[in-house]
């Protein structure tokens, strides 16, 4: 039972030579070649190179190295490019693409000694929060088959929560790991961004983008997020601050933490997923901490503000693909603007398409100021009601999600109705915060996740108070079911 | 219908986008619902508040040391291309 094991567990396995990471990694591709065809979570396998970097890893082991994910396997959201492999960001528009280097994430995670399996199903270029926008067609929530996991990290959310790797790597713009995390019963960290550098991570909105992780737990997560964050002079927005030893204050006790609990989010929210919500602030109550009401009043305006900001940013990013210097290109055009209507008419898929026009309205001649300006100041506005609550407590709680995983095509066709499933988390993205999706319990057999919010650079603050749950709570050990073995 | 066809026409335009006879009216109808949903901003006090394109203040843009810090590695860069020759990317002809 290699897959129920926690990285730290596998960690002095592999360090007693009980398992080697070859070993270790055959498990964990066994279960992807037997349980992804019903998932379909990984797009690309990378089985041969995993079992040489395992190799790999086991000498470097035997060799007396030592460290946390040395020899530990785990999968990339396909967003990350990855030297020599297809990364495809979900796009027939990347379908053909062989990335010719590697993000920093990657990179640092392979320094790291960890162990890539493959690469991970997502809504096309992370747009989405169903993981149904994928050229590759919808990733199965392994909950339930006939639900949809989240997105857009769709594919990585399924994978830990099936236990297909011990992590894995997602990116959040408006809640794309904290949403698939709540809805597949994983726990999933939005680093404040900045922390975590997104070169070779391709863009989709570059002032909300945040790369982060998938784990079965927070103290799971502190390890892989150790590897991740800090300072790349190659990213022109990442942060020059030191990394705390995240691992090192899992511990601490939470006796006289402030937690507000954000009023706006229970506004509506179901009774059953309501009463999980306060069960779990009643733990937190038993652990010492004080839980106070706040009201962030321009909260409900995120999602609005999100589907201006997002799109304007993303029209201006996903310009690069032309069809000229890679990508997908139309066959037999007539001339170079029949070339790039067609490539990009084409390649992208019907919300990417729908989403770059959003973009390419709200920034157009006579349009501007009434919709991307007016959407900026409003951000300013939500980020100064957060700024004023962390004046007050030291985190924010809340639910990541209005709903339990809801059935596939359900609201695909119907796009303000999907965008509003990310209601909870985008204030997080717009105001640039650190947020964390844990397992909180469950409604009709489905997973549903508790949501903390901290002010920027309290990733430890928010690790630590999601182990001190885990420690009092099993939620995050339950499998699905057919999953667990 | 907050926009119509001439709209999203004009749009797909610029974004340089080809958009087929069946996408045409499943557009329109979904973006003027974005637009109609976003719309709700235009009824917010904003006065003299700045506009936020940073969510961290205090950042500014870095600068580095103007030298050579990359390698020519253009044969693997454009190994992703659909049309090299001589090093060079192929275009439809542009000018007569």
């Amino acid at each position: 039972m290699l897959h129920t094991l926690s990285i730290g567990e596998l960690g002095r396995s592999l360090d007693s030579g009980q398992i080697s990471s070859v070993e270790l990694t055959r498990h964990f591709l066994g279960r992807i070649e037997r349980l992804n065809p019903a998932l379909n979570a990984l797009i690309t396998l990378t089985a041969e190179q995993a079992l040489a970097t395992a190799a790999a890893a086991d000498a470097r082991r035997a060799a007396g190295e030592r460290g946390p994910l040395l020899g530990i396997p785990l999968i990339h959201k396909d967003i990350f490019c990855t030297d020599g492999v297809r990364t495809s960001c979900g796009s027939r528009m990347l379908d053909n693409f062989v990335a010719p280097y590697d993000a920093t994430v990657v990179a640092r995670l392979k320094e790291a000694g960890a162990v890539m399996l493959g690469k991970a199903n997502m809504d096309e270029f992370a747009m989405g929060s169903s993981n149904e926008t994928s050229y590759y067609g919808p990733v199965k929530n392994p909950w339930d088959t006939t639900k949809v996991p989240g997105g857009s990290s769709g594919g990585s959310a399924a994978a830990t929560a099936a236990r297909l790797a011990p992590f894995a790597t997602g990116t959040d713009t408006g809640g794309s790991i904290r949403q698939p995390a709540a809805l597949t019963g994983v726990t999933g960290v939005k680093p404040t961004y900045g922390r975590v550098s997104r070169y070779g991570m391709i863009a989709f909105a570059s002032s909300l983008d945040q790369a982060g992780v998938f784990a079965q737990s927070a103290a799971d997560a502190a390890i892989v997020l150790q590897a991740m964050a800090g300072f790349d002079p190659r990213d022109s927005t990442s942060i020059d601050a030191p990394v705390p030893d995240y691992s090192a204050t899992l511990n601490a006790p939470l006796a006289g933490l402030k937690i507000g609990l954000l009023r706006e989010f229970f506004e509506g929210l179901e009774a059953r997923n309501s009463a999980l919500i306060h069960e779990a602030l009643t733990i937190y109550r038993n652990l010492g901490a004080q839980t106070v009401e706040v009201s962030l009043p321009h909260l409900p305006l995120s999602v609005p503000t999100y589907y201006v900001v997002a799109p304007a940013e993303c029209s201006s990013n996903l310009s690069r693909f032309d069809g000229v210097r890679f990508g997908y290109r139309c066959e037999k055009p007539k001339d170079l603007l029949d070339l790039y209507t067609r490539s990009r008419g084409e390649g992208f898929g019907a919300e990417v398409k729908r989403r770059i026009m959003t973009g390419t309205y709200v920034l157009s001649a006579g349009y501007f100021d009434a919709y991307y300006l007016k959407a900026q100041k409003v951000r300013r506005l939500i980020t100064d009601d957060f700024r004023s609550a962390f004046g007050k407590v030291d985190l924010l709680i809340g639910p990541t999600t209005p709903t339990p995983a809801f059935a596939i095509g359900a609201k695909i066709n119907d796009p303000v109705t999907m965008y509003l499933n990310d209601i909870y988390t985008i204030g997080a993205n717009l105001a640039g915060l650190p947020g964390l999706s844990l397992p909180c319990g469950f409604v009709d057999g489905l997973p549903m996740g508790l949501q903390l919010i901290g002010p920027h650079f309290s990733e430890a603050k928010l690790l630590n108070a999601a182990h001190r749950f885990q420690e009092s709570t099993d939620w995050h050990r339950r499998s699905p079911p057919g999953y667990e073995r | 219908m907050s926009l119509t066809r001439k709209d999203v026409e004009k749009i797909a335009h610029l974004a340089r986008l080809s958009i087929t006879e069946q996408e045409m009216p499943v557009y329109v109808t979904s973006l003027s619902s974005i637009v109609d949903f976003v719309d709700e901003l235009s009824r917010v006090q904003t006065g003299d508040v700045l506009p936020m394109a940073h969510p961290l203040d205090g950042q500014h843009q870095r600068l580095r040391a103007d030298r050579v810090s990359e390698s020519d590695q253009h044969e693997k860069y454009q190994a992703n291309a659909p049309a090299v020759q001589a090093g060079l990317y192929v275009v439809p002809r542009v000018i007569e």
